[in-house]
């Protein structure tokens, strides 16, 4: 008798998992498109230093950190000594 | 020109390989030539489904690595001669399916049916992944269920980068197919209802299976429930769900068991 009561009383809970999974899927959408954009960046930038340097791949680190409200891109770039530029001089 | 359908939902058991057993036996059963090709090498169970355990003499693997013929792997359905199973190994490691070796196995079967239904395995490794590459059209199955449901999010993301026709710059043809749907449950607020599903995924609606005890019985006897049951409310929602495939427009319902009061509250359209 009491279980009927409480399945009487009980609440509907679609509406919460349709509000939970719409926050939670708003987050996850934007944090896989920026693993692509920080592999797309990397990618680029590494073609745009490789025009001037020669450069080990790994020395280019790339970082997408979030807080909050506020991304923050980090870009670190091991240059090779400086004793043998290869800087084009077109200009 | 033939289509090359995935069968995918990045969750488990949400009922992959039953669709892809009933929709292809709809296929078929509409005269269309159809193949039904089981993605999940190690755990492969679309034979079982299809009640052809026990014909599998040699599997996709085999095929790819030069040890059978395509027409020797392939399994001819008893009911419908038009019906073929390609079934997966259940033996060899999964690093045996290469990419080149599935686009082989893909474009051959291009040239001898009209319909190719991949059923992909669980999750988004490439297993799962390899499934959908060559897909034309993709069909998410979907649980009207919180993780289900972030799963398929997850891999409609996939088949719109991961896939050849991605790859080329071309969209992907993208269908929900929601299953084990409890109608009385959503009315209630116990369950996402299928607008909630719709908006969150925000892809076409291609069918929704009721749940119902003939899919089990299906399974258990190795028909798809098209065959075993083809005027059960699972079946005629699969039917329904081929013949929008095909082109056909038809208004999405949840057929229900009997016509009567609970069939004029629950059967109205719902999309």
């Amino acid at each position: 008798m009491t279980n009927l009561f409480q399945l009487f009383r009980r609440r509907p809970t679609a509406n919460v998992a349709r509000e939970r999974l719409q926050i939670l899927l708003a987050h996850e959408r934007a944090s896989v498109g920026q693993e692509g954009l920080v592999a797309t960046l990397r990618e680029e930038i590494l073609q745009v230093i490789a025009k001037h340097v020669t450069l080990d791949r790994d020395k280019v680190q790339v970082k997408l950190e979030r807080e909050g409200e506020t991304s923050i891109l980090e870009i670190e770039v091991e240059m090779p000594p400086v004793s043998r530029p290869r800087v084009a001089m077109t200009a | 020109m033939a289509k090359v359908v995935v069968v995918t939902s990045g969750k488990g058991g949400v009922g992959k390989t039953t669709s892809t057993a009933a929709l292809g036996a709809a296929l078929a059963q509409n005269g269309e030539k159809v193949v039904v090709v089981d993605f999940d090498v190690g755990l492969r169970n679309l034979d079982l489904v299809m009640g052809s355990e026990r014909r599998v003499v040699f599997d996709m693997i085999n095929v790819i690595q030069g040890d059978a013929k395509l027409s020797q792997a392939l399994i001819r359905d008893k009911r419908l001669d038009n019906l073929s199973l390609l079934p997966a190994s259940q033996t060899r490691d999964k690093d045996a399916l290469t990419g080149e070796g599935v686009a082989r196995v893909v474009a051959e079967l291009r040239d001898k049916f009209d319909w190719i239904l991949c059923d992909s395995p669980a999750g988004i490794e490439r297993g799962a992944t390899l499934a959908m590459h060559h897909a034309d059209i993709a069909i998410v199955v979907t649980n009207p269920e919180v993780s289900s449901v972030r799963d398929s999010d997850r891999i409609i993301g996939l088949l719109d980068s991961k896939t050849a026709k991605a790859e080329r710059g071309e969209r992907i043809e993208k269908h929900l197919l929601l299953t084990r749907y409890d109608p009385v449950r959503a009315a209630r607020g116990d369950m996402l209802k299928v607008e909630d599903v719709l908006e969150i995924l925000s892809i076409p609606l291609l069918g929704i299976i009721p749940e119902s005890q003939e899919v089990l019985r299906a399974s258990n006897i190795g028909s798809p429930v098209t065959l075993s049951a083809p005027v059960s409310p699972p079946a005629r929602a699969y039917t329904d769900a081929v013949k929008r495939l095909r082109g056909e427009k038809l208004e999405v319902a949840v057929p229900v068991e009997r016509v009567g009061l609970v069939s004029r509250l629950f059967g109205r359209r719902v999309a």
